[in-house]
């Protein structure tokens, strides 16, 4: 594990790559404690790093690095198990514009992407790009698909997509490179519910044709 | 106690300190740009120093005010009036029912912010009451202010006479500490050593600088990891970015420096087309001049008791 300060008031735990989905669930673990604990002014988890951003005049960067590494030795190895979350997706047509060409690029056809798609367990590593967006691990690398030459001006909110070896879901509308396999009515980021976004770093995804 | 919005002005959004305790969310920290602007404009007229007021990029605006309070304008210099009357930046100003307040502008700096007694009441959503223009929430409605909004304001407290404060000006230097990957660039120290420009693509996510290309020796993104306002990223085009207010909670550039936290209402008031130039300091200089900034926005407090 690397230690680091990001300025004067930001330190960063970064663990070596790959990236590890189990060193992932026990970062996010140490992240939901580091908050309850309410010394910090945020802890946010990234790609199997975290940060905690602080109050540069009541504490000291060095101090929060120690407390960190102090705080990554006791850190359970498993925590509880994740909170699985399943979102139903309707997959191609107008939904999924890029299904056919996500297809193509696997050499398989449109019902074996939506197959290969859908049976696949999911981990959110982190949120970020927009709320409520999670970046989530285990896509089946088959299914890997560069992003598209030029993006869309407007990807509608629910989309899901694939970008590299990466999938996600949009949740607002927005500008987007990803190729679209599909889309889902369920809704990710509502700033005004008390958990605002639904999925939280640590969850299981699963996706399921509607 | 409404502000009836005559004409909005270009950028004119609600803003606060902001809402940092969000990231895990991927929500922006969000705020005023220049939060040392919204403090003083806010004690001024009797608020505490985090309310909610206007940050207006620029003119015309202009404002029916319904009720009788007291306003302030702090940070950018604009040409301010109340009924025709010139209104001076730093000062706060008693208003009475019905009368019109325009600002056109800036003449100096790029930001305003407008505070009247009370505060402008809106709901806070995630711990703060700004306008996140991104994701579309907070603020008026999640969107810059239209002709025709009416904006409700909390009750001010009475306050017996016009006072002013001194303004300071951004001076196009702002103080930096080396990133995380400063070491990883072939020539780190043109950093410091350039004339950046300012490129007009600037916007509240992130002000984009022109100069030197600054080229890394190492390839390959990072893995993506929480950012902040004042980081300084560099694409692969090697143009800095330094982030603001409404970056996006993570990024996967690498960091060449980061913006002191006492200097980032500097790049609130900085114009594009103009230079800025980044001065290297350490950890000790970051938290004195935090301290700095702290005691006088205290200190100014205390100056305004009883007035």
């Amino acid at each position: 594990m690397d230690y680091y300060l990001m300025g004067e008031r930001a330190a960063v735990m970064q663990a070596p790559l790959p990236a590890d989905a189990a060193v992932q669930r026990r970062l996010c673990a140490l992240a939901g404690g580091l908050r309850a604990e309410g010394r910090y002014i945020d802890v946010v988890p990234g790609m199997n790093n975290l940060t905690v951003v602080f109050d540069a005049l009541a504490l000291d960067g060095e101090a929060v690095l120690a407390e960190l590494a102090a705080r990554w030795q006791d850190a359970p190895e498993a925590g509880a198990a994740p909170r699985e979350i399943v979102i139903p997706v309707v997959y191609g047509g107008a939904d999924g514009p890029d299904l056919a060409e996500v297809a193509r690029h696997a050499g398989m056809t449109a019902d074996e992407v939506v197959a290969a798609h859908s049976g696949a367990a999911y981990d959110v590593f982190f949120l970020g790009f927009q709320p409520g967006f999670a970046y989530l691990g285990g896509l089946p690398p088959a299914l890997a698909t560069p992003r598209r030459d030029t993006p869309r001006v407007r990807v509608p909110a629910g989309s899901v997509g694939i970008g590299g070896a990466q999938t996600g879901i949009y949740p607002a509308a927005s500008p987007g490179g990803w190729n679209l396999i599909g889309r889902t009515a369920v809704t990710l980021f509502d700033p005004h519910a008390d958990a605002p976004a639904l999925l939280a770093p640590g969850d299981r995804v699963r996706f399921v044709p509607a | 106690m409404t502000l009836e919005i005559l004409k909005p002005g270009i950028l004119t959004t609600v803003q606060d300190l902001g809402r940092p305790g969000s990231g895990a969310l991927g929500v922006s920290p969000g705020g005023a740009l220049d939060a040392p602007a919204l403090e003083t404009a806010n004690r001024l007229v009797g608020n505490p120093p985090g309310a909610c007021a206007l940050e207006v990029v620029a003119g015309p605006l202009a404002i029916r005010l319904h009720g009788d309070g007291w306003l302030a304008f702090c940070g950018a210099d604009f040409e301010a009036q109340l009924d025709g009357r010139p209104l001076r930046r730093g000062w706060r100003a008693a208003y009475i029912s019905g009368q019109v307040l325009t600002l056109n502008g800036p003449r100096a700096g790029m930001r305003a912010v407008l505070a009247f007694g009370g505060g402008i009441a809106v709901p806070q959503i995630l711990g703060g009451g700004g306008t996140d223009l991104g994701a579309g929430f907070g603020g008026w409605h999640g969107r810059a202010l239209a002709a025709g909004d009416r904006l409700p304001l909390g009750p001010g407290i009475p306050l017996a006479r016009a006072v002013g404060v001194a303004h300071t000006e951004a001076d196009g230097w702002v103080r930096a500490l080396p990133g995380p990957e400063y070491e990883q660039f072939e020539q780190e120290s043109l950093i410091w050593d350039s004339d950046w420009r300012i490129s007009p693509q600037s916007n509240r996510m992130g002000m984009r600088l022109a100069g030197p290309v600054l080229a890394r020796t190492t390839a390959g993104d990072l893995p993506s990891h929480a950012v902040l306002p004042g980081v300084v990223q560099v694409p692969p085009d090697g143009q800095p970015i330094v982030l603001l207010a409404d970056a996006q909670a993570t990024g996967g550039y690498p960091r060449i420096a980061v913006v002191i936290a006492a200097d980032l209402w500097k790049l609130a008031q900085a114009r594009p087309g103009t230079a800025l130039r980044l001065r290297r300091c350490d950890i000790g200089t970051a938290r004195r001049a935090l301290v700095q900034q702290r005691q006088d926005s205290y200190r100014l407090a205390r100056s305004l008791e009883g007035t």
